[in-house]
C-alpha cells in the first residue's frame, strides 16, 4: 500500500467502507464478542452478574476438567472417532474421484457424480433418521436381512463400538461424492501431455495413475489434509447429537456434545466454555504444527 | 490407444463399482419413500423394501394437514428465504470492498474474517452473546448469528478479484459509484458464483437445527429439521426401551413421509444449481 496517502485514501474509498459496515458488525457482535467471552472461563459465571462483574477463579475449571475421568474420557471418545474417521473418509473421496476419473462415458459419468452429490445437501436429522431406520434392531431393514441369513440381529445404536462404526461409514457415506469435487478439479488441471508421454513409455494404467495422476494432486491433497488435521477435534456435532442416546454416551460423547448438554442442560456455563476453549487452542495448536509440518517437508501449507 | 485385458476388467469393474455405490445413496431414499406410500400394516409386517405395498396416500395427506408440520415448514421456508437474501447481500458488500485495491486495510479485514474460520468463542460464549441481545425464542436467532460465512466469502472476493479491472475503470470514468458498479457490472457477471453461495447459504438454513435446539423453546417457532428430530429420536427412544417390540402405531409411515417431504424443497433446487457446483468449489480452493 502506497504511504501517505493519509485521509484522502479514506475518502475515495467511502461508499467501499460504508458497504463493509454490515459485515464488521456481525463479525464484532458474533464472532468476536463470543472470543471476549471467552474469559468466563477463568471466571465463575454469574447469570445476575454477567460477564464482566463475576468473580475470576483462575484455572480452577481447567482443573476440575481433568480431575475426574469424564472429560478425560471425552477427549479419548473425540479423538478416536476423529481418527477413525480421518482413515476412512480422509482416502475415500481421492479414490472416488480416480475411479470417476477413469470412466470415459461422460453421461455415465455425471450422473455418478449427481448422484453422490445428494447427500452432502441432506440434513442430518434425515441422514441420522435414515440410518436408523435401516438400522433399528426390529423393523430395519438391514437386521432384517442379517436374520434371513440366518445370523442374529445386531443392535447397531446401543452398542459402542458399532455405534463408531456408523458415525464412520454414515459420514463417509454422506461426504465422499462431495469431497471428490475438488481432487476431480485439480485432476483437470494436470498436463495432459504427461499423459501422453507417460503412454509413449509404455506405463500400464497402473503406472500412470501412480506417477502422473498421484503427484498431480499431491498439493491439493495435501492442504485437505491440513485442514482435517486442524478440524480434528470438530467430529461433526450435529451428526452425534441426531444419533447418540444415552446407552452409547460412554463411547459417543464428543466434546461438543459434552458442552452442549453439560453447558445448556446443567447450566455449568464456565465450566463448559473452559472444555470448548481447550478444544479451540487444541485445534489451533494442531493446525499450526501440521502446517511447520507440510512446509518442512516441502509443500506449501496452507497459511 | 490398445488396451490390455486386465485394463478391461478394471474398466468394467470400475463401473459396476461406482453403480453400486450410487445405488447405495439413492435405495436408503427409495425405501423410506415407499414406506411413506405403504399401508402401514406391511410396514410393521417388515414387508415393504422399495416397492409401496399396500399403497395409500393418507400418510402425506396426515403430514400436509398436521399443524405442528405446517408451522415448522412455514418456519423453515422463512428462515431460508429472508436469511438466504440477507446472507447473499451481506456477503456481496463485504466482499466487494475487500476485492478492491483502493479499500483500506483490506488485508487485515481479511484476516480477521478468515481468523474465525480455525478460532471461535466456543458455543457457550456465542450462546450468552445471543442470550443477552434478547434474539433467543425468535426466527433471527437461527439467521443473524450465521449470516455470513467466511468461506462464501472468500469464494465470491476471489471471483471479483478475476474480473478484469476495466470494466471498472471506463463505469468509473462516467462517474458511476462504487455501489452502482457492484450492482451493474460485478453482480451480473459473477452469477455463477452467486448462484454458488445462494444454494449453499440456503442448504445451510434448511438443514440447520442445532442452532434451533440451543435458542428456541417456543413451539411455534421451531423449525422443520427440530420437528423431525423430534418425531425420529421419539421413536428411536421406543426402539431402545423394548428393542424387540414393534408396538408403534401408524407412526412408521407417517414418519417416512415427513423425512421425504423435508428432503423434497432441497431436491427441487438442487439441479437449477448443480452445474455451477465445481466451477465454484474451485474458486474456493484457491487460497484467499
Amino acid at each position: 500500500m502506497k504511504k501517505g496517502l493519509g485521509i484522502r485514501q479514506y475518502t475515495r474509498a467511502y461508499d467501499l467502507i460504508l458497504m463493509s459496515i454490515p459485515g464488521l458488525i456481525f463479525l464484532l457482535v458474533f464472532k468476536y464478542a463470543p472470543m471476549y467471552g471467552v474469559i468466563i472461563a477463568f471466571k465463575d459465571y454469574n447469570l445476575v452478574k454477567g460477564v464482566f462483574g463475576s468473580a475470576w477463579v483462575g484455572l480452577e475449571h481447567f482443573y476440575n476438567l481433568f480431575a475426574f475421568n469424564e472429560f478425560p474420557r471425552v477427549i479419548r471418545n473425540t479423538l478416536v472417532i476423529s481418527l477413525m474417521k480421518l482413515v476412512f473418509g480422509f482416502p475415500a473421496p481421492i479414490v472416488l474421484a480416480l475411479l470417476l476419473n477413469e470412466i470415459r462415458h461422460m453421461v455415465f459419468k455425471r450422473t455418478i457424480q449427481t448422484i453422490t452429490y445428494i447427500p452432502h445437501f441432506i440434513s442430518w436429522v434425515v441422514v441420522g433418521g435414515i440410518f436408523m431406520d435401516l438400522l433399528s434392531p426390529g423393523s430395519g431393514i438391514v437386521n432384517r436381512i442379517i436374520v434371513a441369513l440366518g445370523g442374529q440381529p445386531i443392535f447397531f445404536m446401543g452398542d459402542g463400538w458399532w455405534f463408531r462404526g456408523v458415525l464412520v461409514f454414515s459420514d463417509v457415506w454422506k461426504e465422499a461424492g462431495w469431497g471428490a469435487i475438488i481432487y476431480l478439479a485439480a485432476i483437470l488441471g494436470i498436463n495432459s501431455e504427461l499423459y501422453q508421454a507417460a503412454t509413449v513409455d509404455g506405463a500400464s494404467k497402473w503406472r500412470q495413475i501412480w506417477h502422473v495422476t498421484l503427484p498431480g494432486i499431491r498439493a491439493t491433497i495435501i492442504v485437505i489434509l491440513l485442514l482435517r488435521i486442524g478440524n480434528l477435534l470438530d467430529v461433526g456435532m450435529e451428526q452425534v447429537l441426531m444419533m447418540y442416546n444415552p446407552s452409547v454416551y460412554e463411547m459417543a460423547d464428543i466434546i461438543d456434545t459434552y458442552v452442549y448438554r453439560i453447558g445448556l442442560g446443567e447450566l455449568r456455563f464456565s465450566f463448559t466454555t473452559a472444555a470448548g476453549l481447550f478444544k479451540s487452542v487444541v485445534g489451533c495448536v494442531l493446525l499450526i504444527l501440521a502446517n511447520a509440518f507440510a512446509r518442512r517437508i516441502g509443500e506449501e501449507g496452507i497459511y | 490407444m490398445q488396451e490390455t485385458k486386465g485394463e478391461q476388467w478394471f474398466r468394467t469393474v470400475n463401473a459396476m463399482f461406482l453403480s453400486l455405490v450410487s445405488l447405495s445413496m439413492l435405495l436408503p431414499f427409495i425405501h423410506v419413500l415407499a414406506k411413506a406410500l405403504s399401508h402401514d400394516r406391511y410396514v410393521l409386517a417388515k414387508e415393504v423394501t422399495l416397492w409401496p405395498k399396500g399403497f395409500q396416500t393418507g400418510a402425506f395427506e396426515f403430514v400436509l394437514n398436521n399443524k405442528q408440520f405446517l408451522i415448522s415448514f412455514g418456519n423453515s421456508i422463512f428462515i431460508t428465504v429472508v436469511g438466504t437474501a440477507i446472507s447473499i447481500l451481506i456477503t456481496m458488500f463485504t466482499a466487494y470492498p475487500l476485492s478492491r485495491k483502493i479499500m483500506p486495510h483490506r488485508r487485515a479485514i481479511m484476516f480477521l474474517y478468515v481468523l474465525t474460520m480455525f478460532f471461535s468463542g466456543g458455543l457457550i460464549p456465542t450462546y450468552l452473546v445471543v442470550k443477552g441481545l434478547s434474539l433467543t425464542n425468535s426466527l433471527w436467532s437461527l439467521i443473524l448469528p450465521v449470516a455470513l460465512a467466511p468461506f462464501n466469502l472468500i469464494l465470491l472476493k476471489n471471483f471479483f478479484s478475476s474480473v478484469p479491472d476495466d470494466m471498472e475503470e471506463s463505469a468509473k470514468m462516467d462517474g458511476a459509484s462504487n455501489l452502482r458498479i457492484l450492482f451493474t457490472i460485478y453482480a451480473p457477471l459473477s452469477m455463477a458464483a452467486i448462484a454458488t453461495i445462494s444454494m449453499f447459504y440456503a442448504v445451510g438454513y434448511w438443514n440447520s437445527f442445532f442452532q434451533a435446539l440451543m435458542y428456541i423453546t417456543d413451539r411455534n417457532l421451531i423449525p422443520l429439521q427440530v420437528y423431525l428430530m423430534q418425531i425420529i429420536t421419539d421413536q428411536m427412544g421406543m426402539d431402545l426401551a423394548n428393542a424387540e417390540s414393534m408396538m408403534n402405531t401408524a407412526a412408521e409411515s407417517v414418519r417416512a413421509a415427513t423425512i421425504i417431504a423435508a428432503v423434497v424443497p432441497i431436491l427441487l433446487i438442487y439441479p437449477f444449481v448443480q452445474k455451477y457446483f465445481v466451477k465454484g468449489v474451485m474458486l474456493g480452493a484457491v487460497k484467499g
